[in-house]
């Protein structure tokens, strides 16, 4: 019975990294495989983890499988957060189907300071537009 | 089929191509910071991978592995987007 749990949750899981391999190759656009990744290898990894605590069912291996996931599901959206800001600030692109850029002109490009609108500094603004090709 | 031999014959082999995968874009990554996601997603994979190769094999040390890689993926990351903006400041 358990091993029928265990086949399951890891043959989830790997779905899920593999979906995610795909996307990292599919995907168009810097931020898109962010959050392609932070998404589905964390949900993958997470369950295959969650079909070794199943397996070995006892006290200590269980509870660091599951010391595993937390780590893994509370540090990856800091990552992707902190990566994401570091390619907008170097002049990474957007897709060029994308229709609106949120945050146009908002980062101040010295301070990092990140404002609500956009203000009257132009020259000090993070715009993709005007930046030249990376 | 035991459990072992799905998970060796049938798990193993799709993790191994998601790895390829994501080596091909670690390889060809357009900017640096594909980079630095396609070796974040790398060291994710090997933690699913650690998980099912403990199972395979019973040991359940495997896994202190496993989570000294999250460390690791982790803090490379930071480190990593912190130096970027850093030399993206001087300019």
């Amino acid at each position: 019975m358990s091993s029928v749990i265990i086949v399951i949750l890891v043959t989830l899981g790997t779905l899920f990294v593999l979906l995610s391999a795909i996307g990292l190759v599919r995907m168009p656009d810097t931020y898109m495989r962010i959050s392609v990744n932070t998404k589905a290898a964390t949900l993958g990894v997470g369950l295959i983890l969650v079909g070794t605590a199943v397996f070995f069912n006892d006290l200590s291996a269980t509870s660091r499988s599951l010391v595993i996931i937390l780590f893994v599901f509370l540090t990856a959206p800091v990552s992707a957060h902190l990566i994401g800001r570091a390619s907008y600030f170097m002049g990474v692109r957007l897709w060029e189907g994308s229709i609106m850029d949120d945050l146009r002109g908002k980062y101040q490009k010295n301070s990092y300071i990140l404002k609500s609108e956009i203000d009257d500094t132009p020259e000090d603004n993070v715009d993709h537009s005007k930046m030249e090709d990376k | 089929m035991t459990l072992t031999d799905y998970l060796y014959y049938v798990i193993l082999p799709i993790l191994a191509f998601s790895v390829l995968l994501i080596v091909y874009r670690f390889i060809k990554g357009p900017s640096i910071a594909d980079k630095i996601i396609a070796l974040d997603v790398l060291i994710t994979t090997g933690i699913g991978i650690i998980g099912v190769y403990s199972i395979i094999h019973g040991r359940s040390t495997f896994l202190d592995t496993a989570m000294i890689l999250a460390l690791i993926a982790f803090l490379s990351t930071v480190a990593f987007s912190y130096y970027l903006e850093k030399r993206n400041r001087k300019k």
